[in-house]
């Protein structure tokens, strides 16, 4: 049996090591999109009408079974459907991913020293799939047919609305239920389609062991992001990350809510060690908080530089492959400076977890002005644990003090238990500070 | 007496309605609106109503109207650069002097002022989507909207452009095949609200005659639609406004009312000669 998965391609996601020193605290741990199952990535390029959309998905299964339908704004020729790099994908996406950052108390007795200490993330492992034949097509209303490096890109017929629904039940892939209603919409709101299938023999010939980002380049007045046919076959929620990259500034939903979440937060210390766990847990609580209709802003910066930098900023050459039309094909070949530093290039990452009914329409997009950094930042600040030449009483008792205040705010940011969290802090000086919701007389003749 | 003749004035509960909601979009919905520009746009708006009714030699200073023009654009407008906010500021009150035909002003302040910024500069714009969709708070809205109408005995300018709008965003479902959640969920728009109560009613850049405002509500409707969802470009009802506002002189010369004065709501009815 043939399976449709829909909007974008699959692709399992693959994550780099990076190591980055920053100007204050240091980069431990990030929050990168493999966190999440079942996530999609999209770069969204526009300036004007121009845009370019580089699409991966973290699809997991036979290729030979894989067709993925893409709604396109605009007809398309095949000079504007192009494959793109993985690795850039994931650089971007390691560039911008929330992070952790770590800071250690001075020594208590020496008020002005401090000692700072770097980490790295760990390694995650690569998923590769195993590839196979793509079935041929066979279909009637087939307006053009080309292979694309590894893909058979099949551009239909728009002429009648149900050519593309006809040549895929030919073609015996699954349709999800209701994918005619959307298609029929897409179709009556001027959008068209086309089929991208994998051409195993194509693959292998490549060499590639993992499905390759599909580019489309295109012009249109629309700044959107179809995601109605990606609900129909979706079990629960799906998970997209948007990366837009625009000359002037932040880029956000016109038809939901965009929504930063809480950052520049202090952790407790042993979120270092949870910190996929504590980042998913704070996103669904802020989706819950939201009534689950809430676009989240992660990364709002501009392209030219980080702080602290989870990975490098992009290079020119990096975002040419991106689509950044607008910078200079001089500056995407200069190799000889170490850093290239990219202008006008603002990269703003939105992350959302979506369904039928929460997100009833398409995502509609607008660019702002607004060039206001912003990043998903969070601290643990690491008590002083040496030896101790003075009295320090008084230090630990502010330390309990933080140590508790942390302990409320993780418990209000991720709905865990306060107990749970309070039981993993190794609190200053061993003393429990006392429990403010515990009621008064449990403490009378302790 | 003098207090009371205040209280008939709808512009007090206009006020007071625009900064509960300022209050509900810092507070609760996190806006990100700068105190920096609030008191920019705040104190230009009153030096500019200052200066414009000494220069046209207006009998008394009064600064209400520009009171709400200043709260209408603290809530619409964004920008990082307070100068564009009292660039705003400027535009929106100097535009009811300098902008006349026949003895009114041709177009809603805010509205002019949003409209000329995001023209000319791409470090200002409006956020139509961060009011969000919650049911409850666009009810909110409504109803707290619908007190100042009501004083303001102008809720067809309100109720046509409403009724207008959903007829085609319905219409354009039916006819795409959609599901009826997807017109609910464009209509469930805080901004959308917001310009039907606040923005598009205003009495004093509506037609004078009842049919006229209709028609004319039903026509910034259409241009709405049109730009948002043929031309697929935001803030459609602000831009329709802006357009179709040229048009109200024509009207007016078409169908004869009552030239609307804040300080007597109370101008059309019973106790004054008819057609005055």
């Amino acid at each position: 049996m043939k399976y449709l998965i829909t909007l974008v391609t699959a692709l399992a996601t693959v994550m780099v090591t990076t190591t980055a020193q920053a100007f204050c605290g240091f980069y431990v741990a990030k929050a990168d999109t493999s966190l999440f199952n079942r996530a999609s990535q999209v770069v969204l390029v526009r300036d004007d009408d121009r845009t370019v959309i580089t699409m991966a998905n973290d699809f997991e299964g036979e290729v030979e079974d894989f067709a993925v339908v893409i709604p396109v704004p605009t007809r398309i020729e095949r000079e504007q459907i192009n494959v793109g790099d993985r690795a850039v994908i994931q650089h971007l996406d390691a560039y911008t991913s929330p992070r952790l950052v770590e800071y250690h108390d001075g020594n208590p007795c020496h008020r002005y020293e401090l000692e700072e200490r770097m980490k790295s993330d760990a390694d995650l492992p690569a998923a590769a799939a195993q590839l196979r034949r793509s079935a041929k097509s066979q279909g009637v209303t087939i307006e053009a047919s080309y292979t694309v490096g590894e893909y058979d890109i099949l551009i239909l017929s728009a002429k009648e609305s149900s050519g593309l629904i006809r040549w895929l039940n030919d073609n015996d892939y699954k349709l999800p239920r209701g994918a005619k209603r959307v298609v029929d919409s897409y179709l009556g709101q001027g959008m068209r389609f086309f089929v991208a299938k994998v051409n195993v023999e194509e693959q292998s010939k490549l060499g590639y062991q993992y499905l390759r980002p599909l580019q489309v380049a295109y012009e249109s007045n629309k700044f959107m992001l179809p995601i109605r046919l990606g609900t129909l076959n979706a079990k629960g929620k799906q998970e997209l990350y948007v990366y837009a990259l625009t000359r002037t500034g932040r880029v956000e939903t016109t038809n939901y809510r965009t929504v930063k979440l809480p950052t520049n937060v202090e952790v407790p210390e042993f979120v270092e060690g949870e910190f996929a766990d504590f980042y998913r847990d704070m996103f669904a609580r802020q989706t819950e908080k939201e009534n689950g209709r809430a676009v989240f802003l992660e990364y709002a910066w501009d392209m030219a530089w980080c702080d602290p930098c989870a990975a490098d900023p992009l290079s020119s050459k990096e975002l040419r492959k991106l689509g950044v039309f607008w910078i200079d094909e001089r500056d995407a070949r200069d190799k000889r400076s170490i850093v290239p530093q990219a202008q006008n290039v603002f990269v703003t990452r939105l992350h959302v977890s979506y369904d039928a009914e929460h997100f009833p329409e398409d995502l509609m997009f607008q660019e702002t002005g607004d060039r206001q950094n912003y990043q998903g930042r969070y601290v643990i600040r690491h008590p002083w644990k040496g030896e101790a030449s003075c009295d320090i009483t008084q230090y630990e008792a502010s330390v309990r003090e933080r140590q508790e205040r942390e302990a409320q705010l993780l418990a209000s940011m991720t709905g865990w238990d306060i107990g749970d969290i309070r039981k993993k802090i190794p609190f200053a000086g061993g003393i429990q500070p006392a429990n403010e919701n515990e009621p008064w007389w449990k403490r009378i003749w302790n | 007496m003098v207090s009371i003749s205040r209280l008939r004035d709808p512009r007090y509960y206009q006020v007071a309605v625009l900064a509960t909601l300022l209050g509900i979009g810092v507070l609760a919905l996190d806006f990100g609106i700068h105190w920096q520009n609030a008191v920019a746009i705040l104190l230009t708006a009153q030096a500019v109503q200052y200066l414009g009714t000494r220069l046209a030699g207006l009998p008394r200073f009064d600064p209400l109207s520009a009171l709400i023009t200043s709260l209408s654009l603290t809530l619409l407008l964004r920008t990082e650069l307070p100068l564009l906010a009292v660039a705003a500021a400027m535009i929106a009150i100097g535009s009811k002097f300098l902008l006349r035909v026949r003895g009114k002003h041709v177009f809603n302040p805010a509205n002019v002022a949003l409209v000329t910024l995001m023209l000319l500069s791409d470090r200002a714009w409006v956020s139509s989507g961060q009011w969000g969709s919650a049911a409850i708070g666009a009810f909110g809205l409504a109803c707290l909207g619908f007190l100042v109408l009501t004083r303001a005995k102008r809720a067809e300018t309100t109720i046509a452009f409403l009724i207008g709008y959903a007829a085609l965003l319905f219409g354009r479902a039916l006819w795409l095949g959609d599901p009826l959640s997807i017109p609910v969920h464009q209509l469930q728009n805080g901004a959308l609200l917001i310009f039907a109560f606040f923005m598009i009613s205003d009495p004093k850049t509506t037609p004078n005659a009842a049919r006229g405002r209709v028609a004319y509500a039903l026509l910034v409707a259409t241009v709405a639609f049109t730009i948002q969802f043929i031309f697929y470009q935001p803030n459609g009802p602000i831009l329709a406004l802006i357009l179709c506002a040229p048009l109200v002189p024509v009207i007016d010369a078409l169908l004869q009312g009552t030239h609307y004065r804040w300080e007597k709501p109370d101008a059309h009815s019973s106790a004054h000669p008819k057609g005055v």
